[in-house]
Protein backbone atom coordinates (compact mmCIF):
# COMPACT_ATOMS: atom_id res chain seq x y z
CA UNK A 1 0.00 0.00 0.00
CA UNK A 2 2.88 2.35 0.73
CA UNK A 3 4.15 1.54 -2.75
CA UNK A 4 0.90 2.69 -4.26
CA UNK A 5 0.78 5.94 -2.28
CA UNK A 6 4.39 6.78 -3.11
CA UNK A 7 3.89 5.90 -6.78
CA UNK A 8 0.76 8.01 -6.90
CA UNK A 9 2.68 11.01 -5.60
CA UNK A 10 5.56 10.45 -8.01
CA UNK A 11 3.28 10.01 -11.00
CA UNK A 12 0.95 12.89 -10.21
CA UNK A 13 3.82 15.30 -9.56
CA UNK A 14 5.58 14.03 -12.69
CA UNK A 15 2.40 14.48 -14.72
CA UNK A 16 1.99 18.01 -13.35
CA UNK A 17 5.59 18.84 -14.28
CA UNK A 18 5.00 17.45 -17.77
CA UNK A 19 1.81 19.49 -18.09
CA UNK A 20 3.75 22.58 -16.98
CA UNK A 21 6.54 22.09 -19.51
CA UNK A 22 4.21 21.33 -22.43
CA UNK A 23 1.19 23.34 -21.32
CA UNK A 24 2.85 26.69 -20.61
CA UNK A 25 4.07 27.30 -24.17
CA UNK A 26 0.82 25.86 -25.50
CA UNK A 27 -1.28 28.23 -23.39
CA UNK A 28 0.90 31.13 -24.55
CA UNK A 29 0.44 30.20 -28.21
CA UNK A 30 -3.32 29.89 -27.74
CA UNK A 31 -3.64 33.18 -25.85
CA UNK A 32 -1.10 35.39 -27.58
CA UNK A 33 -0.71 34.41 -31.22
CA UNK A 34 -3.07 34.21 -34.13
CA UNK A 35 -1.47 31.10 -35.51
CA UNK A 36 -3.67 29.54 -38.17
CA UNK A 37 -5.27 26.37 -36.91
CA UNK A 38 -5.01 27.29 -33.25
CA UNK A 39 -8.72 26.59 -32.84
CA UNK A 40 -8.04 23.04 -33.92
CA UNK A 41 -5.11 22.87 -31.50
CA UNK A 42 -7.30 24.13 -28.67
CA UNK A 43 -9.97 21.52 -29.47
CA UNK A 44 -7.31 18.78 -29.44
CA UNK A 45 -5.90 20.01 -26.16
CA UNK A 46 -9.32 19.98 -24.55
CA UNK A 47 -10.34 16.65 -26.05
CA UNK A 48 -9.06 14.54 -23.11
CA UNK A 49 -11.47 16.44 -20.83
CA UNK A 50 -14.49 15.07 -22.62
CA UNK A 51 -12.99 11.80 -23.76
CA UNK A 52 -13.65 8.78 -21.51
CA UNK A 53 -10.23 8.11 -19.95
CA UNK A 54 -10.36 4.48 -21.08
CA UNK A 55 -10.68 5.67 -24.68
CA UNK A 56 -7.73 7.96 -24.00
CA UNK A 57 -5.79 4.92 -22.87
CA UNK A 58 -6.59 3.12 -26.12
CA UNK A 59 -5.49 6.19 -28.08
CA UNK A 60 -2.25 6.34 -26.13
CA UNK A 61 -1.58 2.66 -26.84
CA UNK A 62 -2.19 3.20 -30.55
CA UNK A 63 0.15 6.19 -30.55
CA UNK A 64 2.86 5.21 -28.07
CA UNK A 65 2.49 1.41 -27.89
CA UNK A 66 5.52 -0.61 -28.99
CA UNK A 67 4.03 -0.92 -32.47
CA UNK A 68 2.24 2.43 -32.23
CA UNK A 69 2.46 5.36 -34.62
CA UNK A 70 5.10 7.16 -32.57
CA UNK A 71 6.00 4.36 -30.17
CA UNK A 72 7.81 2.19 -32.71
CA UNK A 73 10.25 5.00 -33.50
CA UNK A 74 10.76 5.82 -29.84
CA UNK A 75 11.69 2.17 -29.36
CA UNK A 76 13.80 1.78 -32.54
CA UNK A 77 15.69 5.06 -32.27
CA UNK A 78 15.93 5.79 -28.57
CA UNK A 79 15.05 2.50 -26.93
CA UNK A 80 12.26 4.24 -25.04
CA UNK A 81 9.25 2.08 -24.15
CA UNK A 82 6.37 3.81 -22.43
CA UNK A 83 3.63 1.18 -22.01
CA UNK A 84 3.66 -0.69 -18.72
CA UNK A 85 6.32 1.56 -17.20
CA UNK A 86 6.18 4.31 -14.58
CA UNK A 87 6.87 6.81 -17.37
CA UNK A 88 3.84 5.41 -19.13
CA UNK A 89 1.73 6.07 -16.04
CA UNK A 90 3.03 9.63 -15.93
CA UNK A 91 2.24 10.18 -19.61
CA UNK A 92 -1.25 8.72 -19.20
CA UNK A 93 -1.99 10.97 -16.22
CA UNK A 94 -0.56 14.04 -17.99
CA UNK A 95 -2.67 13.29 -21.07
CA UNK A 96 -5.85 13.31 -19.06
CA UNK A 97 -4.98 16.14 -16.67
CA UNK A 98 -3.12 18.67 -18.84
CA UNK A 99 -6.26 20.38 -20.24
CA UNK A 100 -6.96 21.75 -16.77
CA UNK A 101 -3.57 23.42 -16.74
CA UNK A 102 -3.85 24.82 -20.26
CA UNK A 103 -7.36 26.20 -19.71
CA UNK A 104 -6.54 27.96 -16.45
CA UNK A 105 -3.22 29.39 -17.65
CA UNK A 106 -4.68 30.51 -20.97
CA UNK A 107 -7.44 32.34 -19.11
CA UNK A 108 -4.81 33.95 -16.88
CA UNK A 109 -2.82 35.09 -19.91
CA UNK A 110 -5.90 36.49 -21.60
CA UNK A 111 -6.79 38.56 -18.59
CA UNK A 112 -3.23 39.93 -18.35
CA UNK A 113 -2.97 43.42 -19.83
CA UNK A 114 -0.81 43.12 -22.95
CA UNK A 115 0.73 46.51 -22.24
CA UNK A 116 3.12 44.88 -19.77
CA UNK A 117 4.54 42.73 -22.53
CA UNK A 118 4.62 45.72 -24.88
CA UNK A 119 6.37 47.82 -22.25
CA UNK A 120 8.97 45.08 -21.76
CA UNK A 121 9.59 44.98 -25.52
CA UNK A 122 10.08 48.76 -25.69
CA UNK A 123 12.66 48.32 -22.93
CA UNK A 124 14.63 45.91 -25.09
CA UNK A 125 13.51 42.60 -23.59
CA UNK A 126 13.18 39.64 -25.94
CA UNK A 127 10.10 37.45 -25.75
CA UNK A 128 11.67 34.83 -23.54
CA UNK A 129 13.01 37.42 -21.09
CA UNK A 130 9.63 39.11 -21.09
CA UNK A 131 7.91 35.82 -20.41
CA UNK A 132 10.24 34.87 -17.60
CA UNK A 133 10.54 38.23 -15.86
CA UNK A 134 7.15 39.81 -16.54
CA UNK A 135 4.48 37.39 -17.72
CA UNK A 136 5.20 34.42 -15.48
CA UNK A 137 5.33 36.38 -12.20
CA UNK A 138 2.11 38.18 -13.13
CA UNK A 139 0.18 35.02 -14.00
CA UNK A 140 1.65 33.03 -11.11
CA UNK A 141 -1.75 32.67 -9.38
CA UNK A 142 -3.20 31.07 -12.52
CA UNK A 143 -0.20 28.80 -12.92
CA UNK A 144 -0.45 27.65 -9.32
CA UNK A 145 -4.19 27.09 -9.53
CA UNK A 146 -3.85 25.26 -12.85
CA UNK A 147 -1.05 23.09 -11.51
CA UNK A 148 -3.03 22.18 -8.39
CA UNK A 149 -6.07 21.17 -10.41
CA UNK A 150 -3.90 19.18 -12.80
CA UNK A 151 -2.19 17.44 -9.93
CA UNK A 152 -5.49 16.53 -8.28
CA UNK A 153 -6.89 15.18 -11.54
CA UNK A 154 -3.71 13.18 -12.19
CA UNK A 155 -3.82 11.77 -8.67
CA UNK A 156 -7.23 10.25 -9.29
CA UNK A 157 -6.55 9.00 -12.81
CA UNK A 158 -7.67 5.41 -13.39
CA UNK A 159 -8.88 4.49 -16.86
CA UNK A 160 -6.09 5.72 -19.11
CA UNK A 161 -3.44 4.61 -16.64
CA UNK A 162 -4.61 1.01 -16.29
CA UNK A 163 -5.01 0.65 -20.04
CA UNK A 164 -1.76 2.24 -21.08
CA UNK A 165 0.49 1.45 -18.13
CA UNK A 166 -1.14 -1.63 -16.66
CA UNK A 167 -1.38 -2.55 -13.02
CA UNK A 168 2.12 -3.57 -11.94
CA UNK A 169 2.65 -3.17 -8.24
CA UNK A 170 5.45 -0.74 -7.43
CA UNK A 171 5.74 0.28 -11.10
CA UNK A 172 2.38 1.44 -12.34
CA UNK A 173 -0.12 0.54 -9.66
CA UNK A 174 -1.18 3.94 -8.34
CA UNK A 175 -3.67 4.51 -5.51
CA UNK A 176 -6.87 4.35 -7.57
CA UNK A 177 -5.72 1.08 -9.11
CA UNK A 178 -4.77 -0.30 -5.72
CA UNK A 179 -8.18 0.68 -4.36
CA UNK A 180 -9.86 -1.16 -7.22
CA UNK A 181 -7.83 -4.32 -6.56
CA UNK A 182 -8.26 -4.06 -2.80
CA UNK A 183 -12.01 -3.74 -3.19
CA UNK A 184 -12.24 -7.26 -4.64
CA UNK A 185 -10.84 -8.84 -1.49
CA UNK A 186 -10.86 -6.37 1.36
CA UNK A 187 -13.57 -3.71 1.60
CA UNK A 188 -12.11 -2.13 4.72
CA UNK A 189 -8.70 -1.63 3.10
CA UNK A 190 -10.32 -0.06 0.04
CA UNK A 191 -12.26 2.38 2.22
CA UNK A 192 -9.11 3.32 4.15
CA UNK A 193 -7.22 4.02 0.91
CA UNK A 194 -10.15 6.01 -0.42
CA UNK A 195 -10.17 8.16 2.69
CA UNK A 196 -6.48 8.99 2.16
CA UNK A 197 -7.19 10.19 -1.39
CA UNK A 198 -10.27 12.09 -0.23
CA UNK A 199 -8.22 13.86 2.43
CA UNK A 200 -5.57 14.86 -0.11
CA UNK A 201 -8.19 16.31 -2.48
CA UNK A 202 -9.87 18.27 0.29
CA UNK A 203 -6.53 19.76 1.39
CA UNK A 204 -5.82 20.93 -2.17
CA UNK A 205 -9.29 22.39 -2.56
CA UNK A 206 -9.10 24.26 0.73
CA UNK A 207 -5.63 25.64 0.06
CA UNK A 208 -6.85 26.89 -3.31
CA UNK A 209 -10.08 28.33 -2.00
CA UNK A 210 -8.92 31.95 -1.89
CA UNK A 211 -7.53 31.97 -5.41
CA UNK A 212 -10.15 29.86 -7.04
CA UNK A 213 -13.30 30.99 -5.27
CA UNK A 214 -12.55 34.53 -4.10
CA UNK A 215 -14.74 35.52 -1.19
CA UNK B 1 19.27 62.23 -34.60
CA UNK B 2 16.14 62.41 -36.66
CA UNK B 3 12.92 60.60 -37.31
CA UNK B 4 11.13 60.42 -40.61
CA UNK B 5 7.86 58.59 -40.66
CA UNK B 6 5.04 58.21 -43.08
CA UNK B 7 2.40 56.22 -41.33
CA UNK B 8 -0.29 54.49 -43.36
CA UNK B 9 -2.42 52.10 -41.34
CA UNK B 10 -5.95 50.78 -41.58
CA UNK B 11 -7.47 49.87 -38.24
CA UNK B 12 -11.18 49.19 -38.38
CA UNK B 13 -12.90 52.42 -39.33
CA UNK B 14 -9.72 54.46 -38.97
CA UNK B 15 -7.64 55.08 -42.10
CA UNK B 16 -4.46 56.69 -40.89
CA UNK B 17 -2.17 58.62 -43.21
CA UNK B 18 0.25 60.85 -41.37
CA UNK B 19 3.65 62.28 -42.26
CA UNK B 20 5.82 63.07 -39.28
CA UNK B 21 9.38 64.40 -39.33
CA UNK B 22 11.21 65.34 -36.19
CA UNK B 23 14.70 66.54 -35.36
CA UNK B 24 16.79 65.97 -32.27
CA UNK B 25 16.22 68.17 -29.23
CA UNK B 26 12.77 69.07 -30.43
CA UNK B 27 9.44 68.13 -28.93
CA UNK B 28 6.70 67.40 -31.41
CA UNK B 29 3.20 67.20 -30.01
CA UNK B 30 0.54 65.11 -31.70
CA UNK B 31 -2.70 66.78 -30.75
CA UNK B 32 -6.17 65.62 -31.60
CA UNK B 33 -9.49 64.34 -30.31
CA UNK B 34 -9.92 60.76 -29.10
CA UNK B 35 -9.91 58.27 -31.94
CA UNK B 36 -7.88 60.50 -34.26
CA UNK B 37 -5.09 57.92 -34.45
CA UNK B 38 -2.46 59.63 -32.29
CA UNK B 39 -1.59 56.56 -30.23
CA UNK B 40 -1.53 54.43 -33.36
CA UNK B 41 1.24 56.64 -34.77
CA UNK B 42 3.31 56.05 -31.63
CA UNK B 43 2.67 52.30 -31.75
CA UNK B 44 3.86 52.17 -35.35
CA UNK B 45 7.06 54.05 -34.52
CA UNK B 46 7.63 51.70 -31.58
CA UNK B 47 7.02 48.63 -33.72
CA UNK B 48 4.01 47.50 -31.68
CA UNK B 49 1.98 47.77 -34.87
CA UNK B 50 3.15 47.09 -38.43
CA UNK B 51 2.66 49.56 -41.25
CA UNK B 52 0.32 48.87 -44.13
CA UNK B 53 1.96 51.59 -46.18
CA UNK B 54 4.69 54.13 -45.62
CA UNK B 55 8.05 54.04 -43.87
CA UNK B 56 9.65 54.62 -40.49
CA UNK B 57 13.28 55.76 -40.55
CA UNK B 58 15.45 56.75 -37.59
CA UNK B 59 18.88 58.21 -38.34
CA UNK B 60 18.88 56.65 -41.79
CA UNK B 61 18.01 53.19 -40.44
CA UNK B 62 14.79 51.80 -41.87
CA UNK B 63 12.72 50.32 -39.04
CA UNK B 64 9.62 49.44 -41.01
CA UNK B 65 8.96 49.42 -44.74
CA UNK B 66 6.31 47.07 -46.07
CA UNK B 67 7.52 47.58 -49.66
CA UNK B 68 11.09 46.39 -49.08
CA UNK B 69 10.07 44.11 -46.21
CA UNK B 70 12.41 45.83 -43.77
CA UNK B 71 11.34 45.28 -40.16
CA UNK B 72 13.14 45.83 -36.88
CA UNK B 73 11.26 44.37 -33.90
CA UNK B 74 10.35 46.60 -30.97
CA UNK B 75 13.05 45.27 -28.65
CA UNK B 76 15.78 46.32 -31.09
CA UNK B 77 14.44 49.79 -31.85
CA UNK B 78 16.21 52.83 -30.33
CA UNK B 79 13.03 54.04 -28.70
CA UNK B 80 11.64 54.79 -25.28
CA UNK B 81 7.90 54.57 -24.67
CA UNK B 82 5.98 56.09 -21.79
CA UNK B 83 2.56 54.46 -21.83
CA UNK B 84 -0.72 56.05 -20.91
CA UNK B 85 -1.40 55.15 -17.26
CA UNK B 86 2.34 54.34 -16.90
CA UNK B 87 2.16 50.49 -17.39
CA UNK B 88 4.77 49.95 -14.67
CA UNK B 89 5.37 46.29 -13.84
CA UNK B 90 3.23 45.79 -10.74
CA UNK B 91 5.38 42.97 -9.31
CA UNK B 92 8.63 44.96 -9.39
CA UNK B 93 9.75 47.86 -7.19
CA UNK B 94 10.20 51.32 -8.69
CA UNK B 95 13.95 50.71 -8.81
CA UNK B 96 13.57 47.31 -10.50
CA UNK B 97 11.18 48.85 -13.01
CA UNK B 98 13.75 51.45 -14.01
CA UNK B 99 16.58 48.90 -14.01
CA UNK B 100 14.55 46.45 -16.14
CA UNK B 101 15.62 47.85 -19.51
CA UNK B 102 19.28 48.01 -18.55
CA UNK B 103 19.15 44.41 -17.32
CA UNK B 104 17.35 43.28 -20.49
CA UNK B 105 20.19 44.88 -22.47
CA UNK B 106 22.76 42.90 -20.56
CA UNK B 107 23.83 45.18 -17.68
CA UNK B 108 24.81 43.60 -14.37
CA UNK B 109 22.34 43.93 -11.54
CA UNK B 110 24.59 46.25 -9.48
CA UNK B 111 25.31 48.65 -12.34
CA UNK B 112 21.71 48.61 -13.48
CA UNK B 113 20.45 49.38 -9.98
CA UNK B 114 23.00 52.15 -9.51
CA UNK B 115 22.03 53.83 -12.74
CA UNK B 116 18.34 53.36 -12.00
CA UNK B 117 18.82 55.04 -8.63
CA UNK B 118 20.48 58.03 -10.33
CA UNK B 119 17.47 58.41 -12.60
CA UNK B 120 14.97 58.04 -9.79
CA UNK B 121 16.80 60.91 -8.08
CA UNK B 122 16.79 62.94 -11.25
CA UNK B 123 13.01 62.69 -11.58
CA UNK B 124 12.59 63.30 -7.87
CA UNK B 125 11.24 60.00 -6.52
CA UNK B 126 14.42 58.47 -5.08
CA UNK B 127 12.78 57.86 -1.71
CA UNK B 128 10.26 55.50 -3.32
CA UNK B 129 12.87 53.21 -4.90
CA UNK B 130 11.66 50.15 -2.98
CA UNK B 131 7.95 50.86 -3.36
CA UNK B 132 5.75 48.78 -5.65
CA UNK B 133 3.83 50.78 -8.28
CA UNK B 134 0.59 50.06 -6.44
CA UNK B 135 1.82 52.10 -3.50
CA UNK B 136 2.76 55.14 -5.61
CA UNK B 137 0.54 58.12 -6.36
CA UNK B 138 -0.31 58.90 -9.99
CA UNK B 139 2.32 61.62 -10.20
CA UNK B 140 5.04 59.45 -8.66
CA UNK B 141 4.22 56.51 -10.94
CA UNK B 142 4.37 58.85 -13.91
CA UNK B 143 7.87 59.94 -12.94
CA UNK B 144 9.05 56.37 -12.48
CA UNK B 145 7.65 55.53 -15.92
CA UNK B 146 9.53 58.50 -17.38
CA UNK B 147 12.76 57.43 -15.67
CA UNK B 148 12.26 53.87 -16.95
CA UNK B 149 12.19 55.17 -20.53
CA UNK B 150 14.91 57.83 -20.14
CA UNK B 151 17.47 55.57 -18.46
CA UNK B 152 18.06 53.84 -21.80
CA UNK B 153 18.80 57.18 -23.48
CA UNK B 154 16.55 56.41 -26.43
CA UNK B 155 17.07 58.25 -29.70
CA UNK B 156 13.31 58.63 -30.02
CA UNK B 157 11.24 59.18 -26.89
CA UNK B 158 7.51 58.52 -27.23
CA UNK B 159 5.03 59.68 -24.61
CA UNK B 160 1.36 58.71 -24.79
CA UNK B 161 -0.89 61.09 -22.82
CA UNK B 162 1.75 61.36 -20.09
CA UNK B 163 -0.39 63.61 -17.89
CA UNK B 164 -3.92 62.38 -18.50
CA UNK B 165 -4.03 60.10 -15.46
CA UNK B 166 -3.13 62.88 -13.04
CA UNK B 167 -5.56 65.04 -11.10
CA UNK B 168 -5.47 68.79 -11.52
CA UNK B 169 -3.41 69.58 -8.41
CA UNK B 170 -0.32 67.55 -9.35
CA UNK B 171 -0.79 68.04 -13.04
CA UNK B 172 0.56 71.58 -13.25
CA UNK B 173 3.66 70.68 -11.30
CA UNK B 174 4.30 67.42 -13.15
CA UNK B 175 3.79 69.14 -16.48
CA UNK B 176 6.42 71.77 -15.72
CA UNK B 177 8.92 69.13 -14.63
CA UNK B 178 8.14 66.97 -17.63
CA UNK B 179 8.97 69.95 -19.84
CA UNK B 180 12.33 70.24 -18.10
CA UNK B 181 13.14 66.54 -18.55
CA UNK B 182 12.09 66.66 -22.17
CA UNK B 183 14.34 69.66 -22.76
CA UNK B 184 17.24 67.76 -21.19
CA UNK B 185 16.73 64.76 -23.44
CA UNK B 186 18.96 65.05 -26.49
CA UNK B 187 16.90 62.84 -28.79
CA UNK B 188 13.67 63.24 -30.68
CA UNK B 189 10.63 63.69 -28.41
CA UNK B 190 7.09 62.95 -29.47
CA UNK B 191 4.19 63.59 -27.12
CA UNK B 192 0.60 62.53 -27.75
CA UNK B 193 -2.10 64.52 -26.01
CA UNK B 194 -5.64 65.74 -26.41
CA UNK B 195 -5.08 68.60 -23.98
CA UNK B 196 -4.16 71.93 -25.59
CA UNK B 197 -2.49 73.14 -22.39
CA UNK B 198 -0.19 70.11 -22.42
CA UNK B 199 0.52 70.79 -26.07
CA UNK B 200 1.40 74.40 -25.42
CA UNK B 201 3.56 73.68 -22.39
CA UNK B 202 5.44 70.73 -23.81
CA UNK B 203 5.60 71.22 -27.54
CA UNK B 204 7.92 73.11 -29.83
CA UNK B 205 5.88 72.08 -32.79
CA UNK B 206 2.34 70.76 -32.97
CA UNK B 207 0.75 68.37 -35.43
CA UNK B 208 -3.00 68.29 -35.24
CA UNK B 209 -4.67 65.03 -36.20
CA UNK B 210 -8.32 64.54 -36.95
CA UNK B 211 -9.77 61.23 -38.14
CA UNK B 212 -6.37 59.93 -39.17
CA UNK B 213 -5.25 63.00 -41.14
CA UNK B 214 -3.03 65.94 -40.37
CA UNK B 215 -5.28 68.99 -40.41
CA UNK B 216 -2.60 71.44 -39.37
CA UNK B 217 1.07 71.38 -38.43
CA UNK B 218 3.38 74.10 -37.28
CA UNK B 219 4.66 76.09 -34.36
CA UNK B 220 2.19 76.86 -31.62
CA UNK B 221 1.96 80.56 -32.38
CA UNK B 222 0.81 79.77 -35.87
CA UNK B 223 -1.93 77.50 -34.58
CA UNK B 224 -3.10 80.22 -32.30
CA UNK B 225 -3.09 82.94 -34.95
CA UNK B 226 -4.20 80.95 -37.94
CA UNK B 227 -6.24 77.89 -36.98
CA UNK B 228 -7.36 75.90 -39.97
CA UNK B 229 -10.11 73.78 -38.48
CA UNK B 230 -12.99 74.09 -36.05
CA UNK B 231 -11.18 71.72 -33.67
CA UNK B 232 -8.04 73.85 -33.55
CA UNK B 233 -10.06 77.05 -33.22
CA UNK B 234 -11.94 75.58 -30.25
CA UNK B 235 -8.66 74.44 -28.70
CA UNK B 236 -7.07 77.87 -28.85
CA UNK B 237 -10.39 79.52 -28.04
CA UNK B 238 -11.07 81.77 -31.00
CA UNK B 239 -13.97 82.31 -33.41
CA UNK B 240 -13.21 80.77 -36.78
CA UNK B 241 -15.20 81.46 -39.94
CA UNK B 242 -14.76 80.30 -43.47
CA UNK B 243 -16.14 81.86 -46.62
CA UNK B 244 -15.30 83.58 -49.84
CA UNK B 245 -13.81 87.05 -49.67
CA UNK B 246 -14.46 89.80 -52.13
CA UNK B 247 -13.38 93.42 -51.68
CA UNK B 248 -13.39 93.47 -47.93
CA UNK B 249 -16.51 91.35 -47.48
CA UNK B 250 -16.59 87.68 -46.62
CA UNK B 251 -19.65 85.70 -47.53
CA UNK B 252 -19.67 82.96 -44.91
CA UNK B 253 -20.30 79.34 -45.79
CA UNK B 254 -22.88 78.92 -43.05
CA UNK B 255 -24.66 82.10 -44.09
CA UNK B 256 -24.14 85.73 -43.07
CA UNK B 257 -21.44 88.18 -43.90
CA UNK B 258 -18.43 89.80 -42.24
CA UNK B 259 -16.85 93.11 -43.14
CA UNK B 260 -13.07 93.13 -42.88
CA UNK B 261 -10.31 95.65 -43.31
CA UNK B 262 -8.17 93.49 -45.57
CA UNK B 263 -8.55 92.91 -49.27
CA UNK B 264 -8.07 89.15 -49.51
CA UNK B 265 -10.11 87.29 -52.03
CA UNK B 266 -11.23 83.76 -52.74
CA UNK B 267 -11.64 81.00 -50.15
CA UNK B 268 -10.49 82.36 -46.80
CA UNK B 269 -10.49 81.77 -43.07
CA UNK B 270 -11.35 84.62 -40.73
CA UNK B 271 -10.44 84.65 -37.06
CA UNK B 272 -11.86 86.85 -34.35
CA UNK B 273 -10.58 86.69 -30.80
CA UNK B 274 -13.46 86.67 -28.27
CA UNK B 275 -11.82 89.65 -26.51
CA UNK B 276 -12.45 91.67 -29.63
CA UNK B 277 -16.19 91.01 -29.53
CA UNK B 278 -18.37 93.51 -27.66
CA UNK B 279 -21.90 92.73 -26.47
CA UNK B 280 -24.88 95.10 -26.29
CA UNK B 281 -28.49 94.72 -25.14
CA UNK B 282 -29.67 97.34 -27.69
CA UNK B 283 -28.64 97.52 -31.30
CA UNK B 284 -25.46 99.58 -31.24
CA UNK B 285 -24.65 102.48 -33.52
CA UNK B 286 -21.04 103.39 -34.04
CA UNK B 287 -17.85 102.48 -35.79
CA UNK B 288 -17.95 98.66 -35.56
CA UNK B 289 -18.73 97.47 -39.03
CA UNK B 290 -20.08 94.09 -37.97
CA UNK B 291 -23.17 93.99 -35.82
CA UNK B 292 -24.63 90.52 -35.30
CA UNK B 293 -27.98 89.76 -33.72
CA UNK B 294 -28.34 86.65 -31.61
CA UNK B 295 -29.35 85.12 -28.30
CA UNK B 296 -27.12 83.98 -25.48
CA UNK B 297 -26.75 80.21 -25.70
CA UNK B 298 -24.69 79.66 -22.57
CA UNK B 299 -21.89 81.11 -20.46
CA UNK B 300 -18.53 79.57 -19.51
CA UNK B 301 -16.71 81.06 -16.56
CA UNK B 302 -12.94 80.95 -17.04
CA UNK B 303 -11.10 82.50 -14.15
CA UNK B 304 -11.88 86.20 -14.03
CA UNK B 305 -13.48 86.21 -17.45
CA UNK B 306 -16.73 84.90 -18.82
CA UNK B 307 -17.10 83.52 -22.31
CA UNK B 308 -20.54 84.21 -23.67
CA UNK B 309 -21.57 81.88 -26.48
CA UNK B 310 -24.05 83.68 -28.72
CA UNK B 311 -26.19 81.75 -31.18
CA UNK B 312 -27.47 83.49 -34.28
CA UNK B 313 -27.13 83.68 -38.04
CA UNK B 314 -23.40 84.15 -37.39
CA UNK B 315 -22.54 82.36 -34.15
CA UNK B 316 -19.92 84.14 -32.08
CA UNK B 317 -18.21 83.82 -28.70
CA UNK B 318 -17.42 86.93 -26.68
CA UNK B 319 -15.16 87.28 -23.70
CA UNK B 320 -16.39 89.76 -21.08
CA UNK B 321 -15.93 90.49 -17.39
CA UNK B 322 -18.28 89.08 -14.74
CA UNK B 323 -19.32 92.66 -13.99
CA UNK B 324 -20.51 93.09 -17.57
CA UNK B 325 -22.51 89.88 -17.32
CA UNK B 326 -24.35 91.22 -14.25
CA UNK B 327 -24.82 94.71 -15.68
CA UNK B 328 -26.20 93.53 -19.02
CA UNK B 329 -28.16 90.71 -17.36
CA UNK B 330 -26.65 88.18 -19.73
CA UNK B 331 -28.35 84.88 -19.12
CA UNK B 332 -29.14 81.99 -21.41
CA UNK B 333 -31.85 83.06 -23.86
CA UNK B 334 -31.20 86.81 -23.57
CA UNK B 335 -31.30 88.70 -26.87
CA UNK B 336 -28.01 90.49 -27.56
CA UNK B 337 -26.08 92.29 -30.25
CA UNK B 338 -22.47 91.46 -30.84
CA UNK B 339 -20.20 93.97 -32.53
CA UNK B 340 -16.81 93.37 -34.10
CA UNK B 341 -14.53 96.03 -35.56
CA UNK B 342 -13.44 95.19 -39.06
CA UNK B 343 -9.78 95.70 -38.06
CA UNK B 344 -10.07 92.97 -35.41
CA UNK B 345 -10.75 90.28 -37.99
CA UNK B 346 -7.68 88.56 -39.35
CA UNK B 347 -8.11 86.96 -42.73
CA UNK B 348 -5.91 84.36 -44.41
CA UNK B 349 -6.30 82.07 -47.39
CA UNK B 350 -7.84 78.67 -46.80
Amino acid sequence: MRDALWLSLVCSVGATALAFVLGLPLAWVLARTDLPGRHVVRALVLLPMVLPPVVGGVALLLAFGRRGLVGQYLDDWFGIRLPFTTWGAIVAEAFVAMPFFVIVVEAGLRSLDQRYEEAAATLGARRLTTFRRVVLPLIAPSVIAGAALTWARALGEFGATILFAGNLQGKTQTMPLAIFIELQTNLGGAIALSLVLLALSVVVLVSLRDRWFPA
Amino acid sequence: MSLEARVGVRLGALALDVALDAEAAQTVVLLGPNGAGKTTVLRVIAGLLALDAGRVVVDGQVLDDPVSGAWIPTERRPIGYVFQNDALFPHLSALENVAFGLRARGARRREANQQAQVWLERVGVAEYADARPGALSGGQAQRVALARALVLEPRVLLLDEPLSALDATVRVDTRRQLRRHLDDHPGVRIVVTHDPVDAMTLGDRVIVLEAGRVVQAGPLAELRERPRSRYVADLVGVNLYRGSADRGRIRLREGGELVTAGHGSGDVFAVVHPRAVALHRLEPEGTPRNVLAGTVDHLDVEGDRVRVIVAGAVPVTAEVTPAAVTELELTAGAAVWASIKATEISVYPA
